[in-house]
């Protein structure tokens, strides 16, 4: 009898979820769950957007960048990917090495902005 | 030569095309705890009902030493059979022969036996395990898949198709199993991708087993590709066998009808329900209430489990039931419900199958994710199609209706022929919570206690408008029936509406937001 009531307590938790301000008991499945928590994209930080290998890193700490110039390259897909800095600025830190492999969504460097393209208040915030 | 010996060599011929890939491969097949094709086959179709048709088949492949390979059936078995009576065709990849992959005569006799099966007008059934294309055969394996996918766009609509996945099932492979309308899938035994994990490994350095990136798991619960899960082969069988049963030959006939029998359960409404539409049940009690003999079928069980999808008999007529799920997700709308629900009612439409709706759900779920997944396009199948199906539709709401979920639900407005609520349904713009707050926002901040007030007004708005009256009052419901006449008003609907004629303005076809 306890076994039995030990599986069920075991198969069931109920949870809260908000729907327009109403609270609902349920179970939350495991894919809402697991599911991808947005946040603000920070642009001083360069993502890999694509699994991949390094092949070659043309900076290193404390370099001055200008707009355009080449950051690294990232093979993937058989393609040799050139990364390029979107702004002027200050590599503050080179997160990878040559040869390394990275996953997708890997903060390849940091970059300190001079601001110049883009809004102060949104960098900063 | 006597008509005795030549009959003997008939046997003797029969006997080694018969064997496949031969004991050894035969071995390695039982050693992976699969079935080998013939079993499969043998153990799907009534007893002595399958007829095969081209056993003698050989490839015709030249380059690359292939000439002197011999691959009885090429690989794979086509014929017709029954199931409880009824005819299907059906075809069997043997991944004991060549690991079934596919060459020109491989998928010559796979779309010999779809075209028999379309001519016919009787379902079809794929038994998919093969390593995917025959290299050797080059361009002429992708003209052969070129070719099934062809026809099961045609067949689409027209004759069920259920794709069964015993093995690997790889590459251009997976899209025929994928423009079927049921596909099964088996617990360590199926696997389904694209691309291999070798291939993502080599490309993007992402290492994964093979289990996690394409089993029997992955598809039936995290995307929905699988519409069925099976621990064994055997119990993957039964499912399929009870699925025909469910569903008509074609597109042109009804589903079989039953000896209509009484629900097995009592329906004690206070004891499934609760009153405080913020707690959850299991709506399927609800269905097991109604439906014939308790008898649910469910599909996409563990996939988008928020909303519950599946075949029951209401006085021996299949019906499919669309019903939110309080259960999950307090039975929201989302990417994949509406994605599930919106192919099922397309599905039931096409065969002829009356929909009954179960309403009971807060809205839409909200969140970043959902809205850059697309909940915008995705929600919009569900109201296309609803709107679009032509069979009888009968939509109950027991409790929860609220803004664009009580349209999306079968709502009258998309043509649904008998809307029924409990009095305890609460058809409204938005949830009382959510409607207060905006209403009487003014009111709540001035007020000295605006928690109180806040209150106050919930309960107002509550009394006045969550409930099925409003909505009556307009025709937008036909009646407010007691919980425990459900059944006897179902049964009653979809009896009147067996001749049922709707019609679409003419058209090539519509464009649902694929």
């Amino acid at each position: 009898m306890k076994k039995k009531e030990d599986k069920k307590s075991k198969e069931i938790v109920f949870k809260t979820l908000y729907v327009e301000e109403t609270k609902y008991k349920t179970i939350i499945t495991k894919k809402f769950e697991n599911r991808k928590v947005w946040q603000n994209p920070d642009s001083s930080l360069v993502y890999s957007i694509i699994p991949g290998t390094v092949s070659k890193v043309y900076v290193t700490d404390g370099d001055t960048i200008n707009e355009g110039d080449k950051l690294l390259v990232l093979d993937a897909m058989k393609m040799k990917n050139t990364i390029r800095v979107p702004y002027s600025g200050v590599i503050k830190k080179v997160n990878v090495i040559e040869g390394q492999s990275i996953s997708k969504g890997f903060v390849m460097v940091e970059l300190d902005i001079q601001l110049l393209n883009i809004d102060n208040k949104e960098v900063n915030s | 030569m006597s008509l005795r010996s030549k009959t003997l060599e008939l046997l003797r011929r029969r006997e080694k095309a018969q064997q496949g890939g031969g004991e050894k491969a035969i071995e390695k097949q039982t050693a992976m705890g699969k079935l080998t094709a013939r079993e499969r086959v043998m153990e799907l179709l009534d007893k002595d009902s399958f007829s095969e048709y081209d056993l003698f088949v050989e490839h015709e492949a030249r380059d690359f030493d292939m000439n002197s390979k011999v691959l009885h059936g090429d690989g794979v078995i086509i014929g017709t059979g029954t199931i409880y009576g009824s005819p299907v065709c059906i075809f069997a990849q043997d991944f004991t022969v060549a690991g079934g992959s596919l060459g020109l005569s491989h998928a010559r006799k796979i779309t010999k036996i779809m075209d028999h099966a379309l001519k016919l007008r009787i379902p079809l059934i794929g038994i998919n395990d093969s390593g995917g294309a025959r290299i050797q055969e080059g361009v002429n394996s992708l003209a052969g898949y070129g070719d099934i996918f062809f026809r099961n766009t045609l067949a689409s609509g027209v004759i069920p198709q259920i794709s069964v996945i015993l093995g690997p099932c790889a590459g251009g492979a997976v899209y025929s199993p994928a423009l079927t309308d049921f596909v099964f899938v088996v617990d360590n035994i199926s696997k389904m991708f694209i691309t291999g994990p070798e291939v993502i490994k080599t490309v993007l350095g992402e290492e994964i087993s093979m289990e996690d990136l394409g089993g029997a798991r992955v598809h039936a619960e995290i995307t929905g590709n699988a519409h069925f899960f099976a621990s064994s082969e055997i119990e993957c069988f039964e499912q399929i066998k009870k699925l025909v049963t469910f569903i008509p030959w074609n597109n042109s006939r009804k589903a079989l009808p039953f000896k209509p029998k009484e629900p097995t359960k009592e329906f004690i409404i206070d004891k499934i329900v609760p009153d405080d539409p913020k707690l959850p049940y299991d709506i399927r009690h609800v269905i097991r209430a109604v439906a014939d003999d308790s008898d649910f079928f469910e599909i996409h069980e563990l996939w988008a489990q928020n909303i519950v999808i599946g075949f029951a008999r209401i006085s021996g007529d299949t019906v499919g039931f669309v019903c939110n799920q309080p259960l999950y997700l307090a039975g929201v709308l989302d990417v994949d419900s509406s994605d599930k629900a919106a192919r099922f009612i397309r599905f039931c439409d096409a065969f002829n199958i009356p929909i009954i709706t179960l309403v009971d759900m807060p809205g839409y779920l909200p969140g970043v994710d959902q809205e850059h997944a697309g909940v915008i396009r995705h929600g919009a199948k569900l109201l296309y199609a609803y709107s679009e199906a032509s069979v009888p539709k009968v939509t109950v709401i027991l409790r929860k209706a609220y803004g664009g979920g009580y349209i999306a639900m079968g709502s009258r407005h998309l043509r649904a022929d008998f809307v029924f609520a409990w009095p305890s349904a609460e058809i409204a713009v938005m949830g009382p919570e959510g409607a207060a707050n905006i209403i009487f926002k003014k009111e709540i901040a001035e007020a000295e206690d605006p928690e109180k007030m806040r209150k106050l007004k919930v309960k107002e708005y509550k009394e006045r408008f969550a409930n099925p009256y409003v909505a009556a009052a307009k025709g937008y419901i036909d009646t407010v029936i007691e919980p425990k006449e459900t059944r006897k008003i179902l049964v009653h609907a979809i009896s009147v509406a067996k001749d049922k004629t709707n019609t679409n303005p003419h058209k090539k076809h519509g464009i649902p937001p694929f």
